[in-house]
C-alpha cells in the first residue's frame, strides 16, 4: 500500500511526535508512505481569513504535487485535511475559481486527486481484521475518549468524514484494540483551535469545557487526531486548572500512539516522552496479547 | 433582540461585498438561530452569529465591522454545518475579516491580523511555517513578551517547537502563488 503523504508544517515542529508515531505505525503495517518533493504550507487559517484564493491556492499546489506523483493523498493534521478538501471541492464545483487557481499556479488542476485521513487508512483500507492480526498488545480496558474537534469533519459535504456529529471511526479503533471507548457529547466541539496564540482565553475557556466533560466520563486519558487540539488540550492543561481551580490530569495522545503502542513499538520511538501530561499511566496500562 | 438601525449607512453596501467574496447569500435566513446555539463563542460575545445575518440583511452598514465575533468566531464550522438554508457562515465570517482588515476597522484584543501576517509571511519566506520565527514578531508586535515564557524552556527541552526553520519547501513555487 503506497500513498503521498503531506505531513504539514506542525510536523516538524509542535506535532513532531505525531509525525513519529505515524512513521512507526506505517513501517510496521507495511505502508509506503512518500512526501511530495517541496510540499509548502496548506494555509491554514491564517490565509483563509485573508483572501480566499490564495486560501485555496496553496493547498492546490501540494495536490498538484501529487496528482503527478499519480497517487493518493495521506494527510494527519486536521487543518490540512480540511484545507486540501476544500480546495479540491472548490476546483470542482467552482469553474470561476478553478481559472483563478490555474491562473495562480501556472497550471491547471482537476481537483481529482483522492484525499484520505490517516486514521481512514487505518480502518477503511487496511482494515480491522488486518489490524487486530497485527496487535501484538492491548489496552487492556483503559477508558479512552475519542475527540474529532472541528475541521475533520466539517462542513460534511466538504470533508465527507463519518457522521459530523456523532463520528465513530477512532472510537472502533480504539475497541479493536482492547480500550474501553466512551460515548461522550464533546466530540466534535471546538477547543480553540487557531487561537492558541492570540485568545488563549477562548481556548482555555473552550479546552476547559471538552477537558471537564472528559473527567465527568471518567476518561483515564484522550485520543486526539488534530496537532491543534493536542497543543490546546495538553500544553493548556496546567494554565487551565490554575484559571479555573480544576484538578485535571489527562494524557492527551495522538491516535496513533496508542495504535504504535499496540503494534509493540516503544513509546520513545512514537514521540511520547513530548507530552506534556505524562502519558506514564497509559503505558503502564498497555499489557501485551 | 433590538437592532438600533442608525443613519450610518455607506454608500458602497457591505451585503454586497460579503456576496462578492464569499460567493453566499444571506437572504435566506429564517433566524431559526441553530448557528448561535451551536457556536461555541456565543457566550463570549456580544453578537451571536444569526445577529450578525439579519444586520447585514438590514444592511446596517460598517458597524457590523466592530462586532466582537469577527475575531472570536474559531472557523469551526457549526453554524454552516446545522444551518438548514446551509447559508455558509465561516464564509461570512471570513468576508468579514476580509473588509474589516481592509477598512482597518479591526482593533480587538489579541490582533488576530497581526497574526494572520506573520503566519503568512514566515510561508512566503520558508514556503512552509516557522512557529518560534512568527511567536517572535507577534509577541513584539503586541508586547506581550511574557506571556506564555515559562513554556519555551519545557518546549524546546523535549523538541515540541523547532528551533529552526525548514529549507525543505520549493520556494520558488510558493512565491509565485504569493505574487498573483
Amino acid at each position: 500500500m503506497k500513498y503521498a503523504y503531506y505531513p504539514g508544517c506542525s510536523a516538524e515542529s509542535t506535532a513532531r511526535d505525531q509525525y513519529m508515531s505515524i512513521r512507526e505505525v506505517s513501517k510496521a503495517l507495511d505502508i509506503e508512505l512518500i512526501e511530495p518533493k517541496g510540499w509548502t504550507c496548506c494555509g491554514s487559517t491564517p490565509a483563509h481569513h485573508t483572501d480566499r484564493i490564495l486560501s485555496i491556492a496553496l493547498p492546490a499546489a501540494n495536490l498538484l504535487l501529487v496528482k503527478k506523483m499519480g497517487l493518493d493523498m495521506v494527510v494527519f493534521c486536521a487543518a490540512c485535511y480540511n484545507r486540501m478538501k476544500v480546495a479540491n471541492y472548490e476546483i470542482q464545483t467552482n469553474p470561476k475559481i478553478r481559472k483563478e487557481i490555474s491562473d495562480s499556479l501556472g497550471e491547471d488542476y482537476d481537483g481529482s486527486v483522492n484525499i484520505h485521513h490517516f486514521v481512514e487508512v487505518l480502518v477503511k483500507n487496511i482494515g480491522i481484521k488486518k489490524l487486530q492480526e497485527a496487535f501484538t498488545h492491548s489496552l487492556d480496558g483503559l477508558k479512552v475518549v475519542n475527540y474529532y474537534g472541528c475541521l475533520l469533519v466539517r462542513p460534511h459535504e466538504v470533508t465527507n468524514f463519518d457522521d459530523p456529529e456523532n463520528p465513530t471511526i477512532m472510537d472502533s479503533l480504539v475497541t479493536i484494540m482492547g480500550g474501553e471507548s466512551i460515548d461522550w457529547p464533546h466530540k466534535v466541539e471546538c477547543c480553540g483551535g487557531g487561537f492558541a496564540l492570540t485568545r488563549t482565553d477562548i481556548v482555555i475557556e473552550l479546552s476547559n469545557s471538552i477537558l471537564g466533560m472528559a473527567k465527568a466520563a471518567r476518561a483515564q486519558c484522550m485520543a486526539v487526531a488534530c496537532p491543534m487540539c493536542q497543543v490546546n488540550l495538553d500544553l493548556r492543561q496546567s494554565d487551565i486548572n490554575e484559571i479555573k481551580s480544576t484538578n485535571f490530569n489527562i494524557p492527551i495522545v495522538y491516535i496513533t500512539q496508542l495504535v504504535g503502542l499496540c503494534l509493540g513499538i516503544s513509546p520513545e520511538k512514537l514521540g511520547m516522552d513530548k507530552c506534556v501530561v505524562s502519558p506514564k499511566s497509559i503505558i503502564e496500562a498497555v499489557t501485551s496479547n | 433582540m433590538s437592532i438600533v438601525i442608525s443613519k450610518e449607512k455607506t454608500k458602497d453596501s457591505l451585503l454586497q461585498a460579503v456576496k462578492e467574496i464569499s460567493g453566499v447569500d444571506v437572504s435566506g435566513c429564517l433566524q431559526c438561530k441553530k448557528c448561535a446555539n451551536g457556536c461555541p463563542v456565543t457566550a463570549l460575545v456580544k453578537v451571536p452569529p444569526s445577529e450578525i445575518i439579519r444586520r447585514l440583511q438590514l444592511n446596517i452598514g460598517d458597524s457590523i465591522l466592530k462586532s466582537d465575533i469577527i475575531w472570536m468566531c474559531a472557523s469551526c464550522e457549526t453554524c454552516f454545518s446545522r444551518c438548514p438554508m446551509q447559508i455558509d457562515m465561516a464564509a461570512v465570517m471570513d468576508a468579514l475579516r476580509i473588509i474589516s482588515v481592509k477598512k482597518n476597522a479591526s482593533k480587538q484584543k489579541g490582533n488576530v491580523p497581526l497574526f494572520n501576517r506573520w503566519f503568512l509571511k514566515t510561508v512566503s519566506i520558508f514556503g512552509r511555517t516557522y512557529d518560534l520565527g512568527m511567536i517572535a514578531a507577534y509577541k513584539v508586535g503586541t508586547s506581550s513578551y511574557f506571556q506564555d515564557a515559562n513554556k519555551f524552556p519545557m518546549m524546546l527541552q523535549k523538541r515540541k517547537i523547532a528551533l529552526f526553520p525548514s529549507f525543505k519547501a520549493d520556494k520558488k513555487y510558493i512565491k509565485k502563488i504569493f505574487k498573483k
